[in-house]
């Protein structure tokens, strides 16, 4: 029996094992949005805004490690979708997204809700497709979901004009998949990985970085297993942050730009960079001439394109990170005695904690007005770190990096390479679907919030127990640090001014919100809201406006020529240094 | 310095501006591009004369390769190889000039495909080195409009990569 292209679509859906559709309605879409009417299998989440479809899926994706998937109407709601493609794009995140477009016939007429989405796209995409005739449609998803998948993962976008989706034929689903033009490498050169091992094993000062890749590839254990085999400490990019544990001795946390003094000191002073899945960008590199002046660089990164784009590198190894790695622990472990690693290291991880010590990642607490890190000490504190954490973008995501410790994968879903604000909420409300029983946190500024604040419709409706830590200091809080460090305190349109009650706003909503005034508060309500099972909850922690967020390494300086907080005597010995 | 890159690509709707976009999207420069079917109509052939460092260029090679649409790309600075560009220049020389003219077309080995009672129409093929010497030559004698292809390249018979 024949199909239309719309039952084809969701049966193709079906066979990719897809539970979850973010999306939003629309005239050229309508017939597929009638099939889902009566589709068991596969739910549709109906979100209030289709940049919030896209980064549902987005964080769906991000938590699970699946394919996440996004359907929209044309024109509008595929252009909405632009920002959040973009985003998981820089990110890497594997996404299909379903556009309606106007029937072949009328594409180039300036139709009613036409956009030429594809040639939108095409920079942000890892690659996209306009089906033009229903008899490709279903290679066409099956080839979608491989490459957004494979390789270096990201999004792809497939058209479908109105006409495909309605015009019949069989169904048959390809079990396969081949494109001669695209073979990522996963493999690394053997020879390679032995001249990297043979540098690990010669280095006396060696920092690991480890970045999303690591997260991607899911080689977390190899990871640990290199770090704790060759006593080799570990700084992690945003986007690696619980790729090795947060609490592990050899963690240095986050380096670069907003990187702990440690992490940005040993890598400044190292003789042997290791870049595992990163890319060296330049929120973590600063200025490139003088990034690492005394360290060979070893590069790991499935993207050939990654290596060399921003620093030089040494020894360049191009594959998948989990098997480029458990070749290097073969190789390692042949070649070496296992004693002499923490001999060798000894002075180095010594100077390690020295810099630890020196200056660990503090700020000035306060009785009377909460700050801002306190809250994501205190949330740390009370989910005792079992918690997936999303973040907004800008002060209170730097917070959120440094704050909360990760432990695991897939634990820090935020945005890293496009920055996107807005982002977080969503994304909540999509590792909330791929994971309904885990404990789901939006640390959130008051800026952000409002950027994609109707989705509190969508996690309410769909009884989401979803938190959204905002804190609130009436300003957009990094510009508002940069205009006070680096404009001479010209706060040009960066207060916020009006901001909305956000507990009456989630009450409105039909959702639950709390307020937080004091220090005191803060614990008391985090206990409340994760009480809270079946709706979303918004705590609005009302912080203090002046935090910065320390240590700061000015744009295009060296990730050494760090900013502190500034510290007043009687303070000094408030500081509180964090665990 | 310059490149000059041949792309095999899929013969598909998209995949110009696919290039195109990237070179545009990451500041890269195209001196010249041309396209063309291969004998297998499914793939084309994309021969692109770029300029650049060696890190740019490694990126520019690395970044073709990475679209999804290219099946290979080949740097000639490598190869011993031949180039081509093929020019058409409509001159309008004084009458008192035209057998001048004649004589430099049959030195650079050209034909003259159209003429008109002021003009002559003449196409010239050749490596960058004899485009640029007849260009320079033919000057003088007034053109009136000039297309180039862009160069075309193919590697010779039996070397290796130096």
């Amino acid at each position: 029996m024949k199909k239309t292209g719309a039952e084809i679509l969701i049966e193709c859906l079906k066979k990719e094992g897809v539970k979850h559709v973010f999306g939003y309605p629309g005239g050229v879409v309508l017939n597929i949005f009638d099939v889902l009417y009566d589709e068991k299998d596969i739910k549709l989440i109906l979100t209030r805004h289709e940049q919030g479809a896209i980064h549902a899926a987005d964080g769906y994706a991000r938590a699970s490690g699946k394919v996440g998937v996004a359907l929209v109407t044309s024109g509008p709601g595929a252009t909405n979708t632009v920002t959040g493609i973009a985003n998981a794009s820089m990110d890497s995140v594997p996404l299909v997204v379903f556009s309606g477009q106007v029937p072949t016939m009328l594409i180039g007429n300036d139709a009613f809700q036409e956009a030429d989405i594809v040639g939108i796209t095409r920079p942000c995409t890892k690659y996209n497709y306009l089906v033009k005739d229903v008899n490709d449609l279903a290679q066409t998803v099956k080839e979608a979901f491989y490459i957004a998948l494979t390789g270096r993962p990201g999004p792809v976008l497939i058209d479908l004009p109105k006409d495909v989706t309605v015009g019949k034929t069989d169904f048959v689903w390809p079990e396969h998949v081949k494109i001669r033009s695209y073979n990522p490498t996963y493999e690394g050169n053997k020879w390679m990985i032995k001249q990297a091992a043979h540098e690990i094993a010669k280095a006396k000062k060696p920092v690991i970085m480890a970045g999303g890749g690591v997260i991607i590839s899911g080689a977390s254990k190899e990871l640990k297993e290199l770090a704790e085999l060759m006593h080799i400490p570990v700084t992690m990019t945003l986007m690696g942050l619980g790729g090795f544990p947060g609490t592990h001795s050899l963690s240095m946390g986050m380096l670069g730009m907003h990187g702990t003094y440690y992490s940005n000191m040993a890598v400044q002073n190292s003789d042997l960079i290791i870049g595992i899945g990163v890319r060296f960008d330049d929120r973590v590199t600063g200025k490139t001439a003088s990034f690492a002046p005394h360290a060979k660089i070893i590069h790991i990164d499935i993207d050939p394109t990654s290596i060399r784009k921003n620093v030089r590198v040494d020894i360049p190894v191009v594959g998948d990170v989990k098997s480029v790695l458990r070749e290097m622990l073969k190789v390692l472990k042949e070649e070496g005695v296992r004693e002499q690693w923490s001999a060798i290291r000894k002075a180095w991880l010594k100077q390690i904690e020295q810099w630890k010590h020196e200056r660990p990642l503090t700020y000035n607490y306060e009785e009377n007005v909460i700050k801002p890190q306190f809250v994501v000490e205190k949330i740390y504190e009370v989910t005792k770190g079992d918690a997936i954490i999303c973040t907004e973008v800008g002060q209170n995501q730097m917070w959120a990096a440094q704050f909360y410790k990760y432990d695991k994968p897939r634990r820090l879903l935020s945005s890293g390479g496009l920055g996107t604000m807005g982002f977080g909420f969503p994304a909540a409300i999509g590792a909330q679907f791929a994971y309904p029983d885990a404990l789901v946190i939006d640390i959130a500024g008051d800026g952000s919030i409002q950027m994609n604040i109707q989705e509190l419709a969508t996690a309410v409706i769909n009884k989401l127990p979803v938190k959204v830590a905002i804190l609130n200091n009436h300003y957009l809080g990094m510009v508002r640090q940069w205009q006070e460090m680096f404009f001479k305190e010209r706060y040009s349109y960066s207060n916020l001014d009006v901001v909305p009650d956000f507990v009456k706003v989630a009450e409105a909503y039909g959702a639950k919100g709390f307020r937080a005034t004091k220090p005191r508060d803060v614990e008391p309500v985090i206990r409340e809201a994760l009480k809270v099972k079946d709706r979303p909850v918004f705590i609005d922690f009302l912080v203090d406006w002046k935090e910065k967020v320390f240590p700061m390494v000015p744009a295009g300086a060296s990730i050494d020529e760090m900013i502190f907080e500034e510290k007043k005597e009687e303070e000094e010995k408030k500081l509180r240094a964090v665990k | 310095m310059r490149h000059t890159i041949s792309v095999l690509v899929e013969n598909k709707f998209g995949v110009l501006s696919r290039i195109s976009g990237l070179f545009s999207g990451r500041g890269y420069n195209i001196e010249s591009l041309s396209v063309g079917e291969t004998i297998d109509p499914k793939i084309s052939v994309m021969t692109i004369v770029t300029k650049g460092d060696d890190q740019i260029i490694e990126q520019i090679t690395k970044q073709l390769n990475k679209l999804i649409d290219v099946i290979k790309v080949v740097d000639f600075i490598e190869i011993d190889h031949v180039e081509r560009e093929m020019v058409l220049v409509k001159v309008a020389p004084k009458k008192e000039n035209r057998i001048e003219v004649l004589k430099l077309v049959e030195i650079f080995r050209g034909r003259i495909v159209d003429s008109g009672a002021a003009t002559f129409t003449i196409e010239i093929t050749g490596d960058e080195g004899k485009i640029n010497a007849f260009i320079e030559l033919i000057t003088p004698f007034g053109i009136k409009e000039f297309v180039r292809t862009g160069k075309v390249a193919i590697a010779r018979e039996g070397t290796k990569r130096q």
